[in-house]
């Protein structure tokens, strides 16, 4: 089956002590793709993985991946698929490079090791022992594991937990790089910028649930919605006078009715302007700040980040 | 699916799949993890401490001193000890230092790891028996030249025995390990390992006969896969063979054990 999508959940559900931890979640990761499961600790995304990596079997539902069940067809899949864990996976008393070599001795025609810790930046710490490489080493060394094989999906659970900003880089590099080859890719994440920077489509998860999902850029750039309402954001000191913003607005030349604006502090410092924002709105709100001798540090229209949204749906922050 | 034409050179295409199915051959598998589990434990120094260096330093006490008082139903102690002494590196290398190994790797995610590569469950279990047999090939080796050093001369009809009962005791003990190391924190193994593996060599029938030991425990000891192990290899190289009744033992408890770590080892 070449062209079964990478990955297909349908319903899942896995319960712990009879508490569902995966809750009916259904999920699509395309070849070629980078797929982000996004969401706060506890979510459910490390067990939704596990699922698809034949390490945990669903209580409910079907999971796919190369058209094959993970359990059934464990044989068949195991070449094709890197995984990598959230706790690594490696050994402590082995050398960093010969635990690579050791993972590339399972497969037939593994990816050149020297090619790799060269990408990696794997070199500097290749004969230092597991149980004394930083965080963001073993992240980088549990990557390599997962990719040596050449695998057609690739499973990759919290990657940059850690991660200095130039190690993250190096990965999210790698990352592109197997998308283009062909490789579908499904990661978890709780960091926002990783789901933006890198995703070709999210699935924002909580409480075991899909509570929003679809192409990046879809849930970022939310143009007008039906009714032509536009959301404005800023941010600026907290505890600013909202009711004084709403009369601005109010008395902007749209002419829509007063009700039409929605006017909050969302949590401490950030504001949400939502109606039929047009120039003349951003002009009445920065005269506002004026008023209050406040300086907003961000100010934006229309894009929300996936904080945002995880914010509008769940009413808490994601971290 | 593996066109080459689209697929460019392959130099500059290093993800592309394998044209080949993916997995190394199973024997390379089994091979490469076997090598890798032996390396482990010779590398570690606890473990060498326990598997090796422990055995040989109480080889050459019980054998040259006299600070322990042994009867040793006159035969020489060197000859009375060894068959002892070979039962306890089998018992630290098939049970301590696996179940610690296991136990710290199954915290560390790395049973799961491995799991997923083309090696699989069947392949890391395989590697592993493989690797304790291993490390027992050269304990049998350094054992048996220092003991031979010391004047030891084994039974040459036990030897072939006693190489089984070293195998029925690793399948036995290996079991044993597999199912701490499936069941308990990685801790709590680390200490339990290492003290039943001191009370089983003072009072399980393993270096003192269990037809020496106080009261019940000798019928206690016989019974205990420790106890059965060090009779089948005293009886092996002093006497040329394996009391049946050990074989039992070890065979009973090799089923039971594997069973329950079958049933009840979890990978997370």
């Amino acid at each position: 089956m070449p062209d079964s999508p990478a990955v297909v959940l349908q319903d899942v559900v896995k319960r712990y002590d009879g508490r569902a931890v995966v809750d009916h979640l259904s999920l699509t990761a395309s070849r070629g793709a980078v797929t982000a499961v996004l969401g706060p600790n506890g979510a459910g995304k490390t067990t939704t993985i596990e699922c698809c990596e034949g390490l945990r079997a669903p209580d409910e539902g079907s999971v796919q991946v190369l058209g094959l069940d993970p359990l059934l067809n464990a044989r068949d899949l195991r070449p094709r698929v890197g995984v990598m864990l959230q706790d690594g996976g490696l050994p402590t008393g082995v050398r960093a490079l010969e635990m690579l070599h050791h993972v590339a001795s399972m497969y037939a025609n593994p990816r050149d090791v020297a090619e790799i810790t060269e990408r990696l930046g794997l070199a500097s710490f290749a004969r230092t022992t597991v149980r004394r490489l930083s965080g963001g080493q073993r992240q980088r060394l549990a990557l390599a594991a997962a990719i040596v094989g050449r695998p057609e999906v690739v499973f990759l659970d919290e990657p940059s937990a850690g991660m200095d900003p130039q190690s993250r880089h190096a990965v999210w590099e790698l990352v592109r790089e197997l998308r283009a080859d062909g490789v579908g890719i499904v990661l978890t994440t709780h960091l926002m910028d990783e789901a933006e920077d890198l995703a070709d489509h999210v699935y924002i998860v909580d409480h075991g649930q899909v509570i929003a999902s679809g192409a990046t850029s879809e849930l970022l750039h939310a143009g007008p919605s039906a009714d032509g309402n536009r959301t404005l954001r800023l941010e600026a000191r907290e505890g600013l006078d909202t009711g004084a913003l709403r009369k601005r607005v109010e008395s902007g030349p749209t002419t829509s009715p007063a009700s039409a604006w929605t006017v909050t502090e969302t949590q401490p410092g950030s504001y949400s302007v939502t109606g039929p924002v047009d120039p003349s709105t951003v002009a009445l709100v920065t005269a506002w700040l004026a008023d209050e001798g406040a300086l907003a540090s961000r100010l934006t229209i229309g894009r929300r980040t996936l904080e945002d949204v995880f914010l509008d749906l769940t009413g808490r922050e994601l971290r | 699916m593996t066109d080459q034409t689209t697929a460019g050179p392959v130099a500059s295409d290093p993800a592309a799949p394998a044209p080949t199915d993916g997995a190394a051959p199973a024997w390379r598998r089994v091979a490469s993890q076997t090598a890798f589990e032996t390396r482990m434990i010779l590398r570690n120094g606890e473990q060498l401490l326990v598997t090796i260096i422990l055995p040989v330093m109480l080889l050459v006490g019980l054998a040259r001193t006299s600070f322990i008082d042994l009867d040793t139903q006159g035969y020489s102690r060197i000859d009375f000890v060894t068959p002892g002494v070979l039962a306890l590196a089998v018992m630290s290398t098939a049970f301590t230092s696996q179940a610690i190994a296991t136990a710290f790797d199954r915290r560390n995610g790395v049973l799961r790891l491995l799991s997923t590569t083309p090696l699989g469950r069947g392949g890391l279990l395989a590697g592993k028996i493989l690797g304790v047999l291993a490390v027992e090939v050269v304990q049998v080796v350094v054992l048996g030249g220092v003991a031979l050093a010391l004047g030891w001369s084994p039974d040459p009809a036990g030897i072939l025995p006693a190489l089984l009962a070293v195998l029925l005791g690793t399948a036995a003990f290996t079991s044993l390990a597999l199912l701490l190391a499936g069941t308990l924190r990685a801790e709590g193994v680390l200490a339990v390992a290492n003290l039943l593996l001191v009370l089983l060599t003072v009072a399980g029938g393993v270096l003192v006969p269990a037809s020496q030991l106080p009261g019940a425990l000798e019928q206690v000891a016989l019974l205990l896969p420790s106890g059965a192990l060090g009779e089948a290899m005293r009886g092996a190289l002093l006497l040329g063979e394996v009391p049946a009744f050990s074989v039992v033992v070890l065979l009973g408890w090799t089923a039971a054990l594997g069973w329950g770590a079958g049933k009840l080892f979890r990978w997370h």
